[in-house]
């Protein structure tokens, strides 16, 4: 059973699956946050895709005899060529739009020429596999090869010094382009010595639009996601409810050079000397502010309740923010990220009253998994802690205009890349 | 005439698709085990109590059985094998 929003998107996926013939029944959405009587009512009402009574759906979909269809399921090739038909300029345009390949803005035709000269910008051989990738956790996974992303780097603009980076981000296997009704988007954070080789902004404007690489890398990592991965196309492979502008591009460098602390991927293990990219999945809330001498405790505590509980924050600091931090006692990001932790207090019944917290985070509440099991036993106006401290991502970013920061979801799961592993 | 540019598909590979048979279907309901499997989206639990209800008010020779899942979104074997162990039917609900 599924709301008829996801009729086209259980269609798809039945028939990925050889069985198009998949016995479903629809009602309307949504089911979140109906009463018990509008429940109901979705029961002994129509099937909102099909028609006819829904629960006639449901025993005839359990008791309707099987026909040949039914029997033999489907089974087909996908594959295509690995060059389309010569076409013109103009033509090839209309068409890479119209299979929904780009992003609706301009692409860099990928010729093979441009692609040879992309290729140049790693080692690895053109038909290695790089990954696979899926939009979501309940579609097929697609395979694709470093050509692959090399043509997907070609049409986002990229130069082939930028391969290595995006190539790490594509072998992640966590997509740019998630369908969650969310609309997420990934979040990618660059560091060590190839920010500087390839000329990436760690300054101002550090987040856009005002650098080829961080604009083309971000452009890229998300084309590819798309094309790769079996397709972003709303109502089947995408169900962003309102969409994402980060999905566009999001790609920055850390301002490691004027960082208090460590630089982020040093703190996760890696040597200064290696260069790595942190994918973070999220983009849902961004918050703006600045570190004031009175009042930095309460704008912080105000800025983490307006976080939604499911994904921690990126809490990125221009240098003068991050200074001004540790002349109040956080000399180290791991003593940051604690307080900010400790200081991330909603009460339990706001906690608790989320579509997301409700569908993942509740059955390992059940689990007696901890935190959660504790919050889950808390008294509705008792304060509970948001996020754990693996939850908050803090790091350096920006051109020292102002002591301003940046509060925005995103969730590190055990995605910092290598790049010098794809040069 | 404009110049025509030859250029590669964006596209990644996908897996083959084999087709898969449905499960054999029952000639009636009455005085079977139907299987009703809580997804675990927000409010799912309060959707599948109705239909739990329905079957009660009005097919109450059906032995309704509820389970679900450990973790949303996990395959979890120990309830497919519950199940097939004693189960003839299971509807799933509701994904979003």
């Amino acid at each position: 059973m599924h709301t008829h929003v996801f009729a086209r998107l259980a269609r798809s996926v039945a028939r990925a699956n050889g069985m198009p013939t998949t016995r479903q029944a629809f009602v309307p959405q949504p089911v979140v946050g109906r009463s018990e009587a509008e429940l109901r009512a979705y029961v002994d009402g129509e099937d909102a895709v099909n028609g006819g009574p829904f629960m006639q759906r449901v025993i005839e979909g359990l008791t309707n005899p099987l026909d040949d269809e039914d029997l033999a399921g489907l089974s087909f090739d996908r594959s295509a060529p690995a060059l389309l038909e010569p076409d013109t300029e103009e033509t090839l345009q209309r068409l890479f739009v119209e299979e929904r390949w780009t992003d609706f803005l301009p692409v860099v035709l990928p010729t093979e020429e441009r692609v040879e000269a992309m290729l140049a910008g790693t080692s690895h051989a053109r038909d290695e596999v790089v990954g696979r990738m899926r939009p979501t956790a309940f579609r097929e996974f697609w395979e694709f090869t470093v050509e692959k992303v090399a043509v997907n780097a070609v049409m986002a603009g990229a130069r082939p010094e930028y391969l290595p980076v995006i190539l790490a981000a594509m072998a992640s296997g966590m997509t740019a382009r998630s369908s969650s009704t969310t609309s997420f988007a990934t979040i990618a954070m660059v560091n060590g010595p190839i920010r500087n080789e390839i000329a990436m902004n760690s300054g101002t404007g550090a987040f856009g639009p005002y650098n080829h690489a961080n604009a083309t890398i971000g452009r890229a990592y998300s084309m590819a996601s798309q094309n790769l991965q079996g397709g972003s196309v709303p109502g089947e492979t995408y169900m962003g409810s309102q969409g994402n502008s980060y999905a566009y591009s999001a790609a920055f460098a850390e301002n490691e050079e004027r960082s208090p602390w460590t630089p982020f991927h040093v703190q996760h293990g890696f040597e200064p000397t290696d260069s790595t990219v942190s994918l973070f999945l999220g983009g849902w809330y961004t918050q703006f502010g600045t570190i004031r001498d009175d009042t930095w405790q309460e704008r912080f505590r105000g800025a983490l309740r307006a976080c939604d509980p499911f994904i921690g924050p990126i809490v990125a600091l221009d240098p003068i923010a991050a200074n001004k931090l540790v002349d109040f006692g956080f000399d180290t990001r791991e003593k940051l990220v604690d307080w900010l932790a400790e200081n991330s207090l909603l009460p339990a019944r706001e906690y608790w009253d989320n579509q997301w917290m409700q569908t993942l985070v509740r059955p390992w509440a059940v689990l007696g998994q901890e935190p959660y099991a504790t919050h889950l036993k808390a008294e509705p106006d008792e304060a509970v802690q948001m996020f754990r401290p693996q939850d908050i991502n803090v790091v350096v970013v920006g051109g020292e205009t102002g002591g301003t920061y940046k509060m925005l979801a995103g969730s590190l799961r055990d995605s910092i890349v290598r790049i010098d592993d794809w040069r | 005439m404009a110049e025509k540019l030859t250029v590669h598909d964006p596209r990644g590979y996908p897996p083959q698709v084999t087709g898969k048979p449905l499960a054999p279907r029952l000639q009636s309901l009455e005085d079977r085990t139907l299987y009703l499997v809580d997804c675990l989206f927000d409010n799912s639990e309060a959707f599948v109590d109705q239909l739990h209800a329905w079957f009660a008010e009005h097919m109450p020779g059906v032995n309704i059985k509820r389970i679900a899942p450990r973790e949303s979104w996990v395959d979890d074997p120990e309830m497919c094998a519950a199940i097939q162990a004693d189960g003839d039917a299971a509807v799933l609900a509701v994904g979003l």
